[in-house]
């Protein structure tokens, strides 16, 4: 039983470094253009080179 | 005159020496479109952001600020084959933006919480059947209510503030019982914990919260989505003018970037963006849009100007008065508040339903409290019982019920170019039982059509097109189109207000008004439509008079039939001349009609109907119908319509059919039947489950299994009328 100790904060811990990882998707915009991203994901690399390139050097700050 | 584009209203600074604008573009509907777009614009030197947006049918723009003129990238997006405009965003859209994000962030804290509060409360129930200590217990309650009770108190904000909102006002809502609800079952379990009690309440209240916010979730992402799809229209109809910025210098602008007392030209065939009035030039108005008279209007010097009105032959300089002082948007205006403030006393289902629902359930759970006292049952126990009770009619069930129904039907209505402008309208558009149309602009198209084509030989009705296209008059335009003309005749001269004229082969032609083509005799004899515009060709001695008017809307007839079959009574109320109205109605086969009506005369017909108990769809486009629209009981406008109409509008319907309104209809007749039977389904749920709680047999996992049970049969019924729904559309 004293395992609990090390297993439900262990738990715990994950369940919110998802829930962080939601809540900094959610912040970066990543669920405003759901229909775009579905496409995105199967559309070749090259295709959009200037907003690729502006995406890795900024992330939270779109409005 | 130079005219030059002004973006500068729309542009914004992005931080870091970068400058951002977004364009709404039409037609991008694919991923291809979406590449080939980006590709196009990032190609561009110093743009360094260049991003599609889908769902909204938008392109955001970065560039180094000070490179580039915005206007090149709309004459790049053309070159791709996409027509951009500049867009600013409605600060409405914007908050729905953020309440969209804060309810997305508390559905993602209650999901995470619920899902980890259950991790710990199956030990619990497996627990008490077993072997478990009471420490451990106790353990794992103070776990649960550590991550319930923040996870409560962060995702419960919608809820809570609305209940708030609604207690201070003195009324109640949905939020209400479940605010009541989740906060005595945190209070309780917390309670329940420091007694070292079996059971615990937390999973239940956290879970309650999770399905009501994805209810609430779906609610308002479908008003969202149509918000910006119609703040797109708004763009797209490009509502600018051309300002003079010197003497002799005109910009064209937005028309928020216009101010009272600036002066604007108004060049032939342009639709007017601003109210004033004419301080140089003459010519004819087209007020249609605004008064629904299609006979044309002659405007000089003083004449006022209204936005939405179209000038026909002269360029006029108008000077702008300021909006709210002008006396028709004045007068409109005040009718609109005023219906609108009518209107506001309408009570939405799911708010009737809890209006019933709430004081019921609270009366069951104190009945059940006294009663289990009375019966010699502890008070401690007696709450217990009652709480459950509160938990296990927990009106998630309910909150989903509409919201998951109006998110279909308002997909199933956006396939047949149908927008809701409102999440109601759904359930009062199903109520209809008369039906108002305004005649121009709405059964008839707005532009205008060649009506007696077929009377004039195609080689010279060919050539009479040809020559339109050297005039900017709207009717020559619809001569020319209705011709399929494409080539212009090189050396055409318009004689201001009178026509066309050119000489080809030798023999001169003309195309203008009737005394300017010498063709009067011929003008006076022909029997055709009053409303209509008479135009003369000549050709050497050959004469023939060509008739322009408003056409009906191409499936009118069609949908008027299938209206007065689903038994609506249907009626014209039109601002126009009678000749016209009676035209129109006669090729309606409509009886009942009224013409040369003034706004508040529209109203006070309205009224009137109300009072007979009837329920009025009123549809029009014109600016002077926008305070009857509000007035209706529902409303719809056609995307032609003027700003305001739109903007007042329940639902606007796209393209040139007059069908959306039909299956407008019919889909949201289908969708109140929906809606009613995922209630009746909560409400059935309820019935079965109150007994046994009132019996204080039901213990936590019974109670979020039935919860979640009913939650999830309405969810799924909803889902069920997809293809129903997509079928009527």
């Amino acid at each position: 039983m004293e395992i609990l100790v090390i297993l439900v904060p262990l738990a715990l811990a994950l369940g919110l470094a998802g829930l962080t990882a939601f809540l900094w998707s959610l912040k970066s915009g990543q669920y405003e253009d759901l229909d775009g991203a579905a496409w995105r994901a199967i559309a070749d690399d090259d295709a959009e080179p200037a907003a690729a390139r502006r995406l890795e050097n900024k992330d939270g700050a779109r409005s | 005159m130079q005219v030059t584009r002004d973006f500068s209203h729309y542009i914004r600074a992005a931080g870091a020496g970068l400058q951002h604008i977004d364009l709404a573009v039409e037609g991008v509907h694919c991923a291809g479109c979406m590449a080939k777009i980006e590709r196009g614009l990032s190609a561009i030197p110093d743009v360094t952001l260049a991003r599609v947006n889908l769902t909204d049918h938008r392109v955001a723009l970065e560039w180094k600020a000070g490179t580039l003129d915005p206007g090149r990238f709309i004459d790049r997006l053309e070159e791709l084959g996409y027509k951009a405009y500049p867009f600013e965003t409605e600060s409405a859209e914007v908050l729905e933006i953020a309440e969209s994000r804060l309810l997305l962030r508390c559905l993602g804290v209650a999901a995470f919480a619920a899902m980890n509060v259950m991790m710990l409360s199956i030990p619990v129930w497996s627990g008490n059947v077993s072997d478990m200590l009471p420490e451990q217990r106790d353990f794992f309650h103070w776990l649960s209510a550590l991550i319930a009770l923040p996870a409560a108190a962060y995702a419960g904000q919608p809820f809570f503030r609305s209940a708030w909102r609604a207690l201070s006002a003195k009324t109640t809502n949905m939020d209400v019982p479940i605010s009541i609800g989740v906060i005595l079952a945190l209070g309780l379990s917390v309670v329940e914990t420091i007694h070292h009690a079996e059971h615990a309440y937390f999973d239940a209240a956290i879970m309650l919260l999770t399905f009501l916010l994805v209810g609430r979730f779906l609610d308002q992402n479908m008003r969202r989505r149509t918000r910006a799809v119609a703040g797109n229209l708004a763009a797209l109809k490009a509502e600018t003018a051309a300002k003079f910025v010197g003497p002799d210098e005109i910009s064209q602008v937005p028309v928020a970037a216009i101010h009272p007392g600036d002066i604007v030209l108004l060049r032939p065939g342009e639709r007017c963006a601003v109210d004033g009035a004419v301080i140089e030039g003459r010519s004819e108005i087209d007020q249609s849009l605004i008064t629904g008279e299609t006979r044309y209007v002659t405007a000089e010097q003083g004449t006022p100007v209204y936005a939405g009105s179209m000038n026909i032959s002269g360029s006029l300089r108008v000077r702008v008065s300021a909006a709210s002082e002008a006396t028709l948007l004045a007068e409109i205006t005040r009718l609109l508040d005023n219906a609108l403030q009518a209107r506001s006393r309408y009570m939405r289902l799911a708010d009737r339903a809890s209006r019933l629902y709430a004081p019921v359930v609270h009366a069951t759970a104190l009945i059940t409290i006294l009663g289990w006292v009375i019966a010699g049952a502890s008070w401690h126990d007696a709450i217990v019982t009652g709480v459950a009770v509160l938990i296990i009619t927990c009106p998630c069930a309910l909150g989903l019920a509409i919201p998951t129904v109006q998110t279909v039907a308002s997909g199933a209505m956006f396939k047949s170019g149908v927008l809701l402008n409102s999440g109601d309208a759904i359930e009062r558009l199903a109520e209809v039982d008369h039906v108002i149309f305004d005649k121009t602009g709405t059964l008839t198209l707005p532009d205008l059509e060649v009506t007696n084509a077929a009377d004039v030989p195609a080689a010279i009705f060919g050539l009479a097109g040809r020559l339109a296209l050297s005039s900017h008059h709207p009717v020559a335009a619809a001569v020319a189109e209705a011709a399929g003309a494409r080539s212009p005749i090189l050396g055409a001269v318009e004689e201001a207000g009178q026509g066309v004229r050119a000489v080809v082969d030798g023999v001169e032609i003309r195309l203008g008004r009737p005394s300017f083509c010498g063709a009067e005799t011929l003008a006076d004899g022909t029997n055709l439509h009053a409303e209509a515009s008479l135009v003369a060709f000549s050709k050497g001695t050959e004469k023939f008079i060509l008739s322009v008017r408003q056409g009906l809307r191409p499936d009118a007839q069609a949908v008027i039939a299938a209206l007065k079959a689903r038994n609506l009574g249907i009626e014209i109320l039109s601002g126009d001349r009678e000749p016209a109205v009676t035209a129109a109605a006669h090729a309606l086969g409509i009886s009942e009609w009224r013409a040369g009506v003034t706004p508040a005369d529209k109203i006070a017909r309205i009224e009137e109907l109300k009072q007979r108990g009837f329920k009025v769809l009123m549809v029009g486009d014109g600016l002077n119908d926008a305070p009857s629209l509000a007035a209706a009981h529902v409303s719809m406008s056609p995307i032609s319509a003027a700003h305001l109409s739109q903007a007042t509008a329940d639902l606007v319907f796209l393209g040139r059919p007059l069908a959306p309104v039909l299956a407008a209809i019919d889909v949201s007749r289908r969708a109140l039947h929906l809606m009613q039977q995922n209630l009746w389904l909560a409400i059935g749920y309820n019935l079965l489950a109150v007994p046994v709680a009132i019996g204080g047999v039901v213990t936590p996992l019974i109670a979020a299994a039935a919860m979640s049970g009913s939650s999830i049969l309405v969810m799924l019924n909803s889902v069920r009328a997809r293809s129903a729904l997509r079928e009527i559309s």
